[in-house]
């Protein structure tokens, strides 16, 4: 099989060859420790430095507020884990939302067992979080909000301007995760009135194990690992200088490829979902319609489980991924399927296809043509649909 | 993650379709966790399982399950149908990863349904045959092998 369409970017994305050789010079040749005293190394600092003014920058924040972490998961730990710790005697109420990543759900769940008490917040049945909830939610003790900036997914942008606003009139922190959103759509910490926003380098064609936390000047979380001065005492560790210069790029590069490249991802994204919810039956899409990052699709195919569909598609070349609880190790389908309301039959039949701006419409001809074949298979062999087609015909 | 004879089953599917009059029809499992068996039988009158089709809906290792049972119970007499473990189709599939021991068991599950089914039918009763549960999931934990 030749053909390989990767429609899981979502997931991760192909590190940009750009970045890789803005990278290589990192490894091969300065490969100094920033926190060193001589010439050599000290060169590597003021790399360290440039990359966050252009993080900063993307972001509207100043470059002292850029903190550089091992990821994603980990900026989004520190968030909550510090922020509990260090406010925690002005109160031990938190409020997110059902719809998060594991990062934030675990989190939330581990400050639970430390005696914190938190508002898991419903959300629409397009998977927006209504912010007239998270005022509701608000009690004196509130000491955080988190909410994801975009949905991974089902690809919903949520009202994080309206929830800032909201935060910052009571006083409260106010965290998003923005590892979907960064780089796909503008954002703006002040506008948004966002105090920490996480972020992740492999997710906007930067290298893996390399991300941030913005914290906004004030906020006075700390050190979640110790052992050194680096991030300005806040998160000790050698700097990952190669990392951290790929993870710069791939920001520069996206901001300045960012509208281009997600109006054409829009185009194919809504070419895709026009298609399969045209040409299969018994299909929906999940997430909201308009307020959805350019280059997701999520799609719910009835009386087929999304494990099985995942496989014939590999078969066909095609990378998606699924909600089912077969993926997840688990009985349970998605968290964020169930959230939006989707009867547990017809999230286990989920697919996720998140695009890149490499993609052209017979690529998205190519899956829909798989997709109808696959469907129909799936179908032909399932007891669900066998059941749903004799009722029909009674 | 599986192993090739589950992806050759999965891939290509042994006896999938439905059997007009079957002798006997078991289907087990729920939608809610994300897997459904169900199982047509025809019978002989000496009692030898002449033909046998199946419909899954679930993942790669529910439909490679079902397919490697209706395989091991055909041509067979109904008692040594019964005789036919989820054990014996993970082996058959030269095992299956622990989180999906659960679809043998759905498939061995099924079998007996069926055969449940066309012993009301007959009115007649089957030694060592129990009636089937309505959701196999209610104590999969003590039933799992790993």
């Amino acid at each position: 099989m030749d053909k390989f369409l990767y429609l899981d970017n979502a997931a991760t994305t192909k590190t940009a060859p750009e970045v890789v050789e803005a990278m290589i010079p990192y490894f091969t040749e300065n490969y100094g420790n920033p926190s060193s005293v001589y010439s050599f190394a000290a060169k590597n600092k003021d790399a360290v430095n440039r990359q966050r003014e252009i993080i900063a920058g993307a972001l509207g924040a100043a470059p002292n507020e850029i903190y550089f972490t091992a990821g994603g998961t980990e900026a989004d730990n520190w968030a909550l884990k510090a922020t509990a710790e260090a406010y925690g005697n002005k109160g031990r109420h938190i409020i997110t939302t059902k719809i998060e990543h594991h990062a934030i759900l675990h989190s939330a769940q581990y400050l639970e067992r430390q005696g914190f008490e938190v508002t898991y917040l419903d959300v629409d049945e397009n998977g927006k979080v209504r912010p007239e909830d998270v005022e509701a939610a608000i009690r004196p003790d509130t000491i955080l909000i988190s909410v994801m900036y975009a949905n991974n997914e089902i690809g919903t942008i949520e009202p994080i301007q309206e929830i800032g606003k909201i935060a910052h009139e009571k006083g409260i922190l106010f965290h998003t995760d923005a590892v979907q959103a960064f780089g796909q759509i503008p954002i703006n910490v002040d506008e948004c009135h966002i105090d920490m926003l996480s972020a992740s380098g492999h997710k906007l064609n930067g290298p893996k194990g390399i991300g941030f936390l913005y914290i906004r000047k004030g906020v006075k979380i700390r050190s979640f690992i110790h052992g050194g001065a680096q991030e300005r005492r806040r998160r000790a560790g050698t700097e990952n200088v190669p990392g951290i210069v790929g993870l710069g790029k791939a920001v520069e590069r996206a901001v300045r490829t960012m509208e281009e490249r997600t109006k054409k991802e829009r185009e194919l994204r809504d070419y895709l979902i026009g298609r399969v919810l045209e040409e299969i039956p018994y299909t929906r899409l999940n997430g909201d319609r308009e307020q959805r990052l350019p280059n997701n699709a999520n799609f719910s195919f009835r009386f087929i489980e999304g494990e099985s569909l995942l496989i014939m598609l590999d078969m066909k070349g095609i990378c998606g991924s699924s909600g089912s609880a077969c993926t997840s190790g688990s009985l349970d389908p998605s968290h964020v399927l169930l959230a939006i309301g989707l009867p547990h039959e017809i999230a286990h039949g989920s697919l996720r296809l998140t695009l890149n701006e490499e993609f052209e419409k017979e690529d998205m001809d190519y899956v829909v043509e798989t997709l109808k074949e696959i469907v129909k298979n799936l179908r032909s062999m399932s007891p669900l649909y066998e059941d749903f087609m004799k009722k029909q015909n009674r | 993650m599986y192993t090739e004879k589950v992806m050759d089953h999965f891939q290509h599917p042994r006896n999938v379709g439905e059997i007009e009059n079957a002798s006997g029809v078991g289907t087990v499992g729920n939608a809610k966790c994300g897997d459904i068996m169900r199982i047509f039988l025809d019978i002989d009158e000496n009692q030898i399982i002449r033909d046998v089709k199946f419909k899954t809906f679930g993942c790669g290792a529910a439909v490679a399950t079902s397919s490697m049972a209706t395989e091991l119970v055909k041509g067979k007499s109904i008692y040594d149908a019964l005789k036919v473990t989820n054990k014996a189709v993970m082996e058959a599939l030269d095992g299956l990863p622990p989180v999906k021991v659960h679809c043998s068991l759905l498939a061995e599950e099924a079998i007996h349904a069926a055969l449940w089914d066309y012993a009301e039918k007959n009115g007649i009763k089957i030694e060592g045959l129990e009636k089937p549960k309505s959701d196999i999931h209610e104590d999969e934990e003590e039933e799992e092998e790993y």
